[in-house]
C-alpha cells in the first residue's frame, strides 16, 4: 500500500507516568506504564476504533497523539512528519490537521462562553496569528454554518454551554473541532456521556461529517456496539499495549487474542435466542498495577489459555492474516512466523 | 450588555447607590463643610447632635464638628481603601495564577514568599511596612496593599488549580492557544467568583485596617481627619459622648456594606450560569 495513504502512523509510543516521593526533593520512585510501545497507523479515509477497558491507556493514547501528553518514548508521523520534532510554531500549525473531541461535553466548553465564540474561537486565534486569513464577518459566518451543519440552529450562537443539553453541547464540540479544517479526528470517548438515544444522534452526525468532509478517525471507546458501528477496523488495548488489530467484521466475527474473545463475549446480542445462547468468558483476577514491573504478556495472569513462555517474554503483535495483527503466542509457530 | 444587567439586580445596585453617595460627599467636601473641620472651639467641648447649634453629628472632645470631619475623611478612606485592594488585588492575583498555572518550581516558589508575607499576623505586617517606609497616606496604602498580595495570591492560584484540568483547557491548547491566552482568557474569568468576594470584602478590611493603624499613630496624621483616627480618638470619650463614635462608626459600616453588596452583585451578574435565576 501506497505510503500516503497512511496519515498517522504511530511507532512504539510510551507514555510513563513518574510516581515521586518527597516533599521538597521528590525523587522517582516508580512509573505508572500507562501506554507501552503501542504502534498501529491510521489510514485516509478510515475510522480506526481503539476499545479497552478503562484505565488502559486509550485516552493517554490519543492526548500523546495530540501532543497535549508529553511523550516518554517513540514516534508519532502525522502525513509522515514526526510531530515531536516540530518548533512550537511548527506544531501550531500542524494542529489545524488533527482535532479533538472530548469526552465530557460539560468541562470540554468554558462556561463563560457563548456558543458562537465557541466555535469560532480557533478560527479567531489563528487569524491573530496570521496562520489563516478571516475577516471577523467571515469567521462569524463560518462558524454559524458550522452550527448549522452540527445540527444546531445558528440562531443560538449566543447562548451559553449552560443552556444546551448534553447532546447539543457535544454538537458545539464537534463544530469547535471541524472548524479548523482538520483531516484527522481525534474523538475521545465522544458517545460514552450522553444517554443512549442521543449516542446515535451523535454517531450518525459524525458518519456524515466523515464522508463531508474527508475525516479520517481515531476513534476511542469502551461500548464495542458503538464502535461496530462506526469503525472500519479496530484495534483492541490491554494495560497500555495494543493486543489486537483487525477489520471491524472480521474483530466481530472472530476474535483471536484470548482478551478480545472475552471482551466481545459481554456484549450483549439483540436477538434472544442468540443472547440465551451467548457464552460469556469470565476473566479471573483483576487488571494488574500498571506500576508493576513485568516480563512477559500482559495478559498472562487473566488468560485462560495461558502457557508457560507467556510468563517469560512478551508476545509481539503479528500478522496472522492480511489486516489482522495479533500478540498472542497462541499463534506463533515455535520458530516465531505466524501460522 | 453588562451595564443594563447591572441596573436589573437589585443588591448590586443598592451597593452602587451608598458607594455613589459617598463619592457625591467627596465632591461636595472639596467645596464646601458645614464647619472647618480642623477648627477647635473650646466653648463646644462635646456637644451632643442638635440642629439649633449647626453641629448635626455634634462635636469632639475638642470640639470640632463630627459631620465636617467624616466628610473630609471620606476621601482618605475611600481612596485608600480602593488603592490598597487594587494594589494587593493586581499583584496577588498575577503572581497566584501563574503559580497556578505553571505548577511545579514556580508554584512552590512564588507560594512561599506569599507564605512568608502570610506568616505575619495582618495588621502587625501593615505596622512593619509603616515603620520602614515611614508615615503619610501613600504608605498607608501600600502597607495595605502588601498585607493583601498573599490573600489575593492564595485565593487565585486555588481556582485556577482547580480549573486548570477542566478539558477546555486541553481544546483551547489543541486549537493552537498559547499560555497566556489560556490563563486570561479561559481560566481568569471563570475564577473571578471568589476574588470578586475577596476585592469587596478587602476594600471594607482596608477602612478597618487604615482605622487600626491611625489609632495606633501610624496611619493618618492628626489633624487630617480620618474615620479611623475619629474612631479611636473618640475611644476616650465614648461613654460621655457617644455621639463621637456613633457617626464615624456608621460611616464604615454603610460603606463596607455597599462595597460587600456590589460585589455580591457583581458575581452573579458575571456570571452566565446565575443569570436568569433570581
Amino acid at each position: 500500500m501506497a505510503d500516503k495513504d497512511i496519515l498517522l502512523d504511530v511507532q512504539d509510543l510510551s507514555v510513563h507516568f513518574p510516581i515521586e516521593k518527597g516533599i521538597l526533593f521528590k525523587r522517582k520512585v516508580g512509573a505508572i506504564r500507562a501506554v507501552d510501545g503501542v504502534s498501529f497507523i491510521v489510514r485516509r479515509g478510515e475510522a480506526l476504533g481503539l476499545v479497552g477497558e478503562s484505565g488502559c491507556g486509550k485516552s493517554t493514547t490519543a492526548m500523546a497523539i495530540a501532543q497535549l501528553q508529553t511523550v516518554t518514548a517513540g514516534h508519532i508521523f502525522f502525513e509522515g512528519k514526526d510531530l515531536a520534532a516540530m518548533s512550537p510554531e511548527e506544531l501550531r500549525r500542524e494542529r489545524m490537521n488533527f482535532q479533538i473531541v472530548f469526552q465530557d461535553p460539560y468541562s470540554s466548553l468554558n462556561p463563560r462562553m457563548r456558543a458562537g465564540d465557541l466555535i469560532a474561537e480557533p478560527l479567531r486565534i489563528y487569524a491573530r496569528r496570521g496562520i489563516i486569513t478571516l475577516s471577523e464577518d467571515e469567521i462569524r459566518k463560518k462558524a454559524a454554518s458550522l452550527m448549522d451543519r452540527c445540527g444546531l440552529s445558528s440562531s443560538f450562537a449566543d447562548r451559553y454551554p449552560h443552556e444546551f443539553s448534553g447532546g447539543q453541547r457535544q454538537r458545539i464540540g464537534i463544530a469547535r473541532a471541524l472548524a479548523l479544517g482538520p483531516k484527522l479526528i481525534l474523538a475521545d470517548e465522544p458517545v460514552s456521556a450522553l444517554d443512549v438515544s442521543i449516542q446515535s444522534q451523535i454517531l450518525n452526525l459524525l458518519k456524515d461529517l466523515q464522508d463531508e468532509f474527508d475525516l479520517t478517525f481515531l476513534f476511542i471507546a469502551h461500548d464495542l456496539a458503538v464502535v461496530e458501528y462506526f469503525c472500519s477496523r479496530i484495534a483492541v488495548m490491554y494495560l497500555g499495549h495494543i493486543v489486537e488489530t483487525a477489520d471491524a467484521a472480521v474483530l466481530y466475527r472472530q476474535p483471536m487474542h484470548p482478551y478480545s474473545r472475552a471482551l466481545l463475549s459481554a456484549v450483549p446480542l439483540p436477538d434472544p435466542r442468540r443472547e440465551r445462547k451467548r457464552r460469556r468468558i469470565i476473566l479471573q483476577g483483576d487488571v494488574p498495577s500498571p506500576s508493576a514491573a513485568r516480563s512477559g504478556c500482559p495478559f498472562a495472569d487473566r488468560c485462560p489459555e495461558v502457557m508457560d513462555r507467556c510468563r517469560l517474554e512478551a508476545p509481539q503483535l503479528q500478522m496472522v492474516d492480511e489486516e489482522h495483527e495479533v500478540a498472542c503466542f497462541l499463534y506463533a509457530s515455535p520458530s516465531g512466523f505466524a501460522l | 450588555m453588562t451595564v443594563p444587567r447591572l441596573f436589573k439586580n437589585g443588591i448590586a445596585v443598592t451597593g452602587l447607590v451608598i458607594i455613589v453617595l459617598y463619592v457625591l460627599i467627596i465632591i461636595v467636601s472639596f467645596f464646601w463643610l458645614p464647619f472647618d473641620p480642623s477648627e477647635m472651639n473650646s466653648q463646644r467641648l462635646l456637644e451632643a447632635p442638635s440642629f439649633t447649634s449647626g453641629h448635626l453629628f455634634g462635636t469632639d472632645e475638642f470640639g470640632r464638628d463630627i459631620l465636617s470631619r467624616i466628610m473630609k475623611g471620606t476621601t482618605v478612606s475611600l481612596v485608600i481603601s480602593i488603592a490598597a485592594t487594587a494594589l494587593g488585588a493586581s499583584f496577588g492575583i498575577l503572581m497566584g495564577i501563574w503559580a497556578g498555572y505553571l505548577g511545579g518550581r514556580w508554584d512552590n516558589g512564588i507560594m512561599r514568599i506569599a507564605d512568608v508575607l502570610f506568616s505575619f499576623p495582618s495588621l502587625l505586617l501593615a505596622i512593619f511596612v509603616m515603620a520602614i517606609l515611614g508615615e503619610n497616606t501613600y504608605n498607608v496604602i501600600i502597607a495595605i496593599g502588601i498585607v493583601y498580595i498573599p490573600q489575593f495570591a492564595r485565593i487565585s492560584r486555588g481556582s485556577i488549580i482547580a480549573l486548570k484540568s477542566n478539558e477546555f483547557v486541553r481544546a483551547a491548547r489543541s486549537n493552537g492557544a498559547g499560555r497566556t491566552y489560556i490563563l486570561f482568557r479561559h481560566l481568569l474569568p471563570n475564577s473571578m467568583a471568589p476574588i470578586i468576594v475577596q476585592i469587596s470584602l478587602s476594600l471594607s478590611v482596608a477602612i478597618l485596617l487604615e482605622s487600626a493603624l491611625s489609632f495606633l499613630g501610624l496611619g493618618v496624621q492628626p489633624p487630617e481627619p480620618s474615620w479611623g483616627n475619629m474612631l479611636s480618638s473618640a475611644r476616650k470619650v465614648m461613654m460621655l459622648a457617644p455621639w463621637t463614635a456613633i457617626y464615624p462608626g456608621l460611616a464604615i459600616v454603610t460603606l463596607v456594606l455597599g462595597f460587600n453588596l456590589l460585589g455580591d452583585g457583581l458575581r452573579d451578574i458575571l456570571d452566565p450560569r446565575l443569570r436568569n435565576v433570581r
